[in-house]
C-alpha cells in the first residue's frame, strides 16, 4: 500500500462530526468505533460465562417502562440475586434496559448514552412500543422500531411487562451471552453508517459529536 | 358566584356563562379584554392561583379557543377564562407579567398549536420537540399516522381487529347468541 492509498483509507475513517461547531470538533472522536473480535474459543467461553454473572444495569428510565424496574431492583424481586445491578452511569454499565416509548428527544439521550456505555455491552428492549411502537404506533413523536437506531439483543413484549417477565427476560440474556450471541456491539460497529443514517433521519437537529466515547 | 358574574358583566361585555359544578365555572369573553378580565380576577377577586392555560383547536371554526383556569385558595372555586382567537396566524396577548409561570404554558401552545405570544420570554424554544419541521403536530389538520408512517420504520405483521366483532367472536360467542344473559333456574 502507498502512502495515497493510506490517506484515503484514514479519509473514510474520520466521522464528520457534523453537529458540533469547528472549534470544538477536536475534543470529541473523530474515529468510527472498530470491531473486537472474540477470543479463542475456550478464554472467550470463560469470558461470557463470567459477564453473563456480572450485568450492571444502567438506570436510565427512557420511558413509562421503567416504573417496572424499581420494584424488580428493590426487596421484592431484587434482581441481585441474579447478579444484576443498578449503575447510574453508562460507563460503568453493561445493560442497557430502554423501558418503553422512545420519543425522539429521548433517543438522542439513549444513543448517546449508549455509545458511552463500555463494550461487551447488551440493550435489552422492554414493552411493546419498542418492538413496533405499541399503542404509540401513529405517534408523531415516538418511533416504532428501535433496532433501526441501537442493536437489541432481547425483547420483552409486553404492555407493561411485569417484574417476573423482566427476570426472564434478563435470564434469557444470560442465556445469549453464554452462547457467545450477544455481538451487538459489533453489529453496531459494522454497520455504524446505516445506524447514523437512520439516526439522523429523525433527529434533525443533530448537535452532538457523531460518536461519543 | 352570580354576583361576581354580574360585577364582570358590569365592567366589560361576557358573551358566555356557564356552570358546571358548585365549584367549576366557565366564562367567555373578548380578546381584547382577557387582560383586563384575568387582572381583575387576579387582583380584587382572589383568583391568584393559574391553574393552567389550554388550547382548543375548533378546526370547523377555523378558531382555536384558550382557556384560562384559576383557582380561588379562599372559596375554593375554579373559573376558567375562555376566548377565542383566529386560527391563522394566530397571536395572543402574553400574560406573562400576571403570572410569571405562563411563560411556559406559552412556549408549549407555541410549539405543539403554533400561536403566537409576543414578548413571552423564551417562547421560541423548543418545549418536547427539538428540531421539528412540520407543522405543528397539535393542529388537527395535522396527519399524525401520516407522518408516522412517512418518518418512523414500521414493523410488518401489525394487524388491528375491529373490537366489537373480536368481542363477539373470540369472548362473547354465547351471549352473541343470545343477548339475554340466561340464569341458571331459567
Amino acid at each position: 500500500m502507498n502512502r495515497k492509498h493510506i490517506d484515503e483509507i484514514e479519509k473514510q475513517m474520520k466521522l464528520a462530526n457534523e453537529g458540533l461547531p469547528e472549534e470544538e470538533r477536536k475534543f470529541f472522536a473523530d474515529v468510527i468505533p472498530t470491531r473486537v473480535d472474540p477470543f479463542n474459543k475456550y478464554w472467550e467461553q470463560f469470558l461470557n460465562w463470567a459477564r453473563s454473572r456480572s450485568l450492571w444495569m444502567l438506570a436510565f428510565g427512557t420511558g413509562c417502562g421503567s416504573t417496572e424496574l424499581r420494584p424488580l431492583m428493590t426487596s421484592r424481586f431484587d434482581m441481585a440475586r441474579f447478579g444484576i445491578f443498578p449503575r447510574p452511569t453508562p460507563r460503568q454499565a453493561s445493560v442497557f434496559v430502554v423501558g418503553g416509548y422512545a420519543s425522539i428527544k429521548t433517543i438522542k439521550r439513549i444513543i448517546r448514552s449508549y455509545e458511552q456505555m463500555q463494550g461487551p455491552k447488551y440493550v435489552i428492549a422492554l414493552g411493546s412500543c419498542t418492538i413496533n411502537g405499541g399503542m404509540y404506533y401513529d405517534s408523531y413523536n415516538t418511533i416504532n422500531r428501535l433496532d433501526y437506531y441501537i442493536p437489541v439483543d432481547v425483547y420483552i413484549a409486553g404492555c407493561m411487562p411485569r417484574p417476573e417477565a423482566l427476570i426472564a427476560g434478563f435470564n434469557r440474556l444470560k442465556e445469549k451471552i453464554v452462547a457467545g450471541e450477544c455481538e451487538g456491539m459489533n453489529e453496531y460497529t459494522d454497520k455504524f453508517d446505516w445506524f447514523k443514517k437512520n439516526q439522523k433521519e429523525i433527529i434533525k437537529d443533530w448537535n452532538m459529536p457523531d460518536y461519543n466515547w | 358566584m352570580e354576583q361576581l358574574v354580574k360585577r364582570i358583566n358590569g365592567m366589560i361585555h361576557l358573551k358566555a356563562y356557564n356552570r358546571q359544578r358548585d365549584d367549576l365555572f366557565f366564562i367567555t369573553v373578548e380578546k381584547s379584554q382577557l387582560e383586563l378580565v384575568l387582572s381583575h380576577l387576579k387582583n380584587n377577586e382572589g383568583f391568584t392561583h393559574l391553574a393552567f392555560l389550554q388550547a382548543v383547536d375548533f378546526l370547523e371554526d377555523s378558531k382555536f379557543q384558550l382557556t384560562y383556569m384559576l383557582y380561588n385558595y379562599d372559596i375554593r372555586v375554579n373559573l376558567g377564562v375562555k376566548v377565542l382567537i383566529a386560527r391563522d396566524k394566530a397571536e395572543m396577548t402574553s400574560i406573562h407579567k400576571l403570572w410569571a409561570h405562563a411563560w411556559q404554558y406559552q412556549r408549549e401552545l407555541h410549539e405543539l398549536f403554533g400561536i403566537n405570544f409576543p414578548g413571552s420570554p423564551r417562547v421560541e424554544e423548543s418545549f418536547v420537540l427539538e428540531g421539528w419541521e412540520e407543522m405543528p403536530p397539535m393542529r388537527r389538520d395535522f396527519d399524525t399516522k401520516e407522518y408516522s408512517e412517512r418518518t418512523f420504520y414500521q414493523r410488518p405483521g401489525r394487524s388491528t381487529n375491529d373490537p366489537k366483532e373480536y368481542m363477539k367472536e373470540k369472548m362473547y360467542k354465547n351471549y352473541a347468541a343470545s343477548p339475554r344473559i340466561r340464569r341458571d333456574d331459567e
